[in-house]
């Protein structure tokens, strides 16, 4: 089954604000190896004019891929079969980088469906602000839902 | 300036570590048999934690964790992680590929792993300091 292309243009309700905590900006540098005293030394960031630590540029996937999964993703009426996902292009544009405090919502939107050569492609689209509505970070991902087993 | 290219070793550690602290608990990147279930030949890695290692290359050569505007990737191969000690290579380079019309540098970056791309089309945009 195709995706449901209805949802082109669809966004879903803000959602409950994301807590960015000191350590888990810290526990997600250590994964990733990133020795950047900003990312773990609040005196670091704050020397740069950040008022807490701030997260590698990756970070915001965290909460991004977890909001769009349970609002888009698991939507039984798209069609979505995740066992033939995989992830296609990822893309960030920031405003600023996070920072420990930050409470973040997220507006999601399917941006795209297309199909091409029996396989799906669906562009979701994250805009990040905070509860202020400042924009910290724009986040798409391609997801490509490979076509079905000829049975 | 110049961009030396940045090696960084990947184990079967380093990807439960990151399935942990990202919350992608998602079992191709943990579990041989389901990598192997799904017509995978072993335990890949996460395409965000590739993707992270970019990242670090981007901000340690801008010499500032802030200095990343836009970051972009396709994902055009996977990286396989054998369960050893030595794990996997990923080697990440990138050419300037001059400015944009605000000023910033834009690079366009290369991952390979066993001398096989694993990412096209990847990008980034970086504010001079």
């Amino acid at each position: 089954m195709p995706l449901d292309q209805s949802y082109v243009g669809r966004s879903f309700p803000p959602t409950e604000p994301y807590l960015v905590g000191r350590e888990k900006i810290r526990e997600f540098a250590r994964a990733i190896g990133a020795p950047e005293r900003e990312y773990h030394d609040p005196e670091a960031a704050r020397a740069l004019g950040y008022a807490d630590v701030i997260a590698p540029p990756t970070f915001p996937i965290i909460f991004t891929m977890a909001s769009s999964h349970a609002q888009i993703v698991e939507d039984p009426a798209l069609g979505v079969d995740y066992s033939r996902v995989v992830h296609g292009d990822q893309r960030f544009s920031y405003a600023r980088p996070i920072v420990a405090g930050d409470a973040l919502v997220c507006v999601n939107t399917v941006e795209d469906i297309t199909s091409r050569g029996g396989h799906d492609f669906m562009t979701t689209r994250s805009d990040v602000t905070t509860e202020a509505g400042e924009p910290v970070v724009t986040v798409w991902a391609k997801l490509v839902q490979r076509g079905e087993e000829p049975a | 300036m110049t961009f030396e290219p940045q090696t960084f070793r990947v184990t079967r550690a380093d990807l439960v570590r990151y399935a942990g602290a990202s919350g992608d608990f998602n079992p191709i990147h943990w579990s041989e048999r389901f990598a192997n279930s799904v017509g995978l030949p072993g335990v890949i890695a996460h395409g965000m934690f590739t993707m992270a290692l970019v990242g670090r290359a981007v901000t340690g050569w801008a010499g500032a964790p802030d200095a990343v505007v836009e970051f972009s990737v396709r994902f055009s191969r996977p990286v396989p992680v054998p369960d050893t000690d030595e794990g996997t290579e990923v080697v990440v380079s990138a050419v300037v590929k001059g400015e944009t019309e605000e000023g910033h540098t834009k690079l366009a970056l290369t991952a390979t792993c066993q001398g096989e791309k694993v990412l096209s089309m990847a990008q980034a945009v970086v504010r001079k300091r």
